[in-house]
């Protein structure tokens, strides 16, 4: 018989170690908000087409509602908790208010996570570029130009010459 | 959605992954980016009793030059097609096409044997593997064996994979060195999968099309490669009025999948603009690089 039942983890989440115990198909965004009581990522779609549940795994973007939290073992998740710097907001998240880039700020936790990878990877993104990669997550209300305007503030702020 | 109840393993080496899978007796699935996988189990389209994850085996995701080929890893994510070097040099129409696919997200964890064996009619990576005449490499207990991607698509959401098997590496044939090539595809949301998509290939010998490898996807249930269509037409080319007579010779031979949501006209018009868009383009690149400029 195959073992379906709950079964000890350890998840490393935002640097720290929790030991948890999950059944193969907990969701990792169910296990992050429901277990560990992380509720910065939200869930949305549960089929990856939102992006609203959006973290980092090893330092790139993923869906955390397409990977189940016993894949996890032995590898890194970064949620939006980890983002600020000791209360204070990041260079992303600080463009996002300036601009009115959220609104009901569901899907702000996803696109500020997909996006700390972007601007990574992407020091200087043309609007093209920021416009495809934001194509994968889904705003209803802010609609998209202030969202993509804070993208641009981040990225001219966080480049070296700026500093 | 949540998934219906699975067991998980995930095995130390490939071995013990095939032999797990083997035992499963067609009950077992293999996970590996679950990108395509993942929506199926949330929404209980599958309900394999036990997932076996392949995402320890590193040693599948490269890309490698093999003489006359490229190969690649099953487990090679999409984002590395796209920024890898070589695919860029040997194989672009593989680069162009993995650029496409879903989201940003998506592309990071995706994998290029799953996108395979996953046989979405309308996606990018079946499309240039039948396309280009890939070979598509399956593992099992019982050995090993390879077969043409043509061979390979039997249906919508089905191929040639034993319930045993899994894909452990794909060959692409090198481009020319005056070759050009173009993806195109029509969706009506980004990142959605394609209504139709076309991806074309192209090799030139002085003024002449020598070599034409053209590929639909999304206008029946396999992607279709449809060089032999074309043949007729090549002579004619580079001269004005050949990428309407190409789109002509293949769209009069093939019957595409008509739906309330997509009528069959409505896939035909957009193949004809999209066969045309791209054998233009790959022209454009072909003769860029018979010139020797850059791509």
């Amino acid at each position: 018989m195959k073992n379906m039942e709950p079964q000890d983890i350890t998840l490393t989440v935002n640097g720290r170690n929790h030991e948890i115990k999950v059944v193969p198909r907990r969701l990792l965004v169910d296990a992050l908000r429901e277990d560990l009581r992380l509720t910065g990522t939200h869930v949305g779609c549960e089929h990856g087409v939102c992006g609203a549940c959006t973290v980092l795994v090893d330092g790139r973007p993923q869906r955390a509602c397409l990977t189940y939290a016993i894949q996890m073992e032995g590898h890194e998740v970064a949620t939006i908790e980890s983002v600020d710097h000791e209360g204070r907001l990041s260079v992303l998240q600080q463009a996002l208010h300036e601009e009115h880039g959220l609104q009901c700020w569901f899907c702000t936790p996803g696109i500020v996570m997909t996006f700390e990878a972007f601007l990574r990877q992407n020091p200087a993104p043309d609007e093209e570029a920021i416009r495809e990669a934001l194509s994968g997550n889904l705003c209803r209300c802010t609609g998209y130009q202030n969202i993509v305007k804070a993208i641009q503030k981040a990225a001219a702020r966080m480049r070296p010459e700026q500093i | 959605m949540k998934p219906a109840a699975f067991a998980y393993a995930r095995p130390h080496t490939i071995d013990d992954a095939l032999r797990q899978l083997a035992a499963g007796g067609g009950q077992s699935k293999v996970i590996a980016g679950g990108q395509s996988l993942g929506p199926m189990l949330n929404m209980r389209l599958a309900t394999p009793v036990e997932l076996i994850d392949l995402n320890d085996f590193t040693e599948l995701a490269y890309v490698r030059d093999v003489g006359d080929a490229i190969e690649i890893g099953a487990l090679t994510r999409h984002y590395q097609l796209a920024d890898s070097a070589l695919v860029q040099a040997q194989c672009p129409l593989l680069g162009q096409a993995a650029r496409t696919i879903g989201h940003y997200a998506i592309r990071q964890r995706g994998t290029l044997g799953g996108s395979l064996a996953h046989a979405d009619p309308a996606a990018q990576l079946p499309l240039v593997a039948v396309t280009l005449q890939a070979r598509i490499e399956l593992i099992s207990v019982r050995g090993r064996r390879s077969l043409p991607a043509t061979e390979f698509f039997l249906s919508a959401m089905t191929t040639a994979i034993a319930p045993d098997e899994i894909i452990r590496s794909v060959r692409f044939p090198k481009a020319a060195a005056a070759e050009g090539s173009s993806f195109k595809l029509f969706n009506r949301r980004h990142g959605d999968f394609a209504i139709v998509a076309v991806a074309a290939s192209l090799a030139l010998e002085g003024e002449r099309v020598a070599r034409l490898s053209l590929g639909i996807g999304g206008l029946d249930a396999v992607p279709r490669n449809v060089d032999a269509l074309v043949q007729p037409v090549l002579a004619q080319a580079p001269q004005a009025g050949w990428t309407e007579a190409a789109a002509r010779a293949v769209l009069a031979a093939l019957v595409p999948e008509d739906d309330a949501r997509i009528p069959a006209q409505y896939r035909q018009e957009l193949a004809q603009t999209l066969v045309q868009q791209a054998l233009t383009r790959a022209l454009e690149r072909a003769i860029t690089k018979r010139d020797g400029g850059c791509p």
